[in-house]
């Protein structure tokens, strides 16, 4: 029982996130994972800055890129990085209702960029028959691309399941530093896509 | 009991304060992307100086978001700002090298 009412208190601290020791080693640790996840990118990002010129007579990036659809699937998931603050909001303020009503127009906002994600590569295989077998700009573009779509997934399963989990429980110590921890993930998805946008899409049609 | 009100609405009155530099930040990310895509789209400026001010462009919008989406402004981070600066150390040796095996 007292430890119920430890991890449930009548007022909740300012920064419920990181108000017990498990919540501060949760916050350290994902900030530790994503520094790795940095790490992870930029290898992918050099092979591709490496490979990108190498098409082997296949499709070339400026013949293929849409910069519509790149600059809505950029929209969905800035938005979505907003929406996730605005969770964060509400969590401090204790509301907890707002803050899964946010978390949710999240996960809306990162499903509808996951299916123009899906819907691009498609088009590009049906269309242009450019494959992770084209050439080794293909299998370079595919990885880097692939490897942040995976992590959208990754990160919509993640949210829908503490979204699910807690929906009965509340706001409360225990799970606190798991939403906060999730939208700092969710914060990172976005960095790595500022520099997918620039480096492969708009440097691919400028050349 | 009264006191506990009192800190309350102070500390919500600065989560609101907050919550507008959020939305400043948002505005100028959202700016940033557009004056990106612009660029590009118009085909304005020469390669040259597109792909610097591009990849300039994203190092700003980035910066935002870690600073102030992700809090690394606030104090209480800087262990968070020594994983990442590490990060983004580690990543600019790993694409200088891979860069420079195929410059020749």
């Amino acid at each position: 029982m007292s430890h119920d009412h430890s991890l449930n208190p009548e007022t909740m601290p300012q920064e419920p996130e990181k108000a017990t020791l498990e919540g501060k080693n949760k916050f350290l640790g994902l900030w530790f994972f994503l520094g790795g996840e940095t790490v992870l990118f930029a290898s992918l990002f050099g092979t591709f800055l490496a490979l990108r010129n190498s098409t082997a007579d296949g499709p070339a990036g400026e013949e293929i890129f849409g910069l519509e659809l790149v600059f809505l699937m950029t929209m969905l998931l800035l938005t979505s990085s907003l929406t996730s603050v605005y969770a964060m909001y509400h969590m401090k303020n204790n509301d907890f209702k707002k803050m899964q009503l946010w978390l949710g127009i999240t996960a809306f906002l990162g499903i509808g960029f996951l299916a123009c994600e899906i819907y691009e590569f498609y088009h590009y295989i049906h269309e242009y028959h450019f494959t992770f077998r084209s050439s080794a700009f293909g299998s370079a573009f595919y990885t880097l691309v692939g490897f942040h779509g995976g992590h959208v997934a990754f990160g919509l399963s993640w949210l829908i399941a503490i979204m699910v989990r807690n929906a009965k429980r509340g706001l409360n110590l225990y799970n606190a530093p798991k939403y906060y921890t999730f939208s700092l993930y969710w914060h990172f998805i976005d960095v790595v896509w500022v520099f997918i946008f620039t480096v492969v899409y708009l440097m691919g049609k400028v050349g | 009991m009264t006191d506990n009100t009192n800190i309350n609405s102070f500390q919500k009155q600065k989560n609101k304060e907050e919550m507008k530099k959020q939305l400043i930040t948002f505005a100028l990310m959202i700016g940033f992307t557009i004056i990106a895509f612009a660029i590009v789209a118009t085909e304005a400026m020469d390669k040259m100086f597109a792909i610097p001010l591009l990849l300039i462009l994203a190092v700003v919008q980035v910066a935002f978001q870690f600073y102030y989406f992700m809090h690394m402004k606030d104090k209480g981070h800087e262990f968070p700002s020594m994983m990442i600066y590490g990060g983004i150390w580690a990543a600019i040796l790993t694409v200088a090298a891979l860069v420079a095996i195929v410059w020749w």
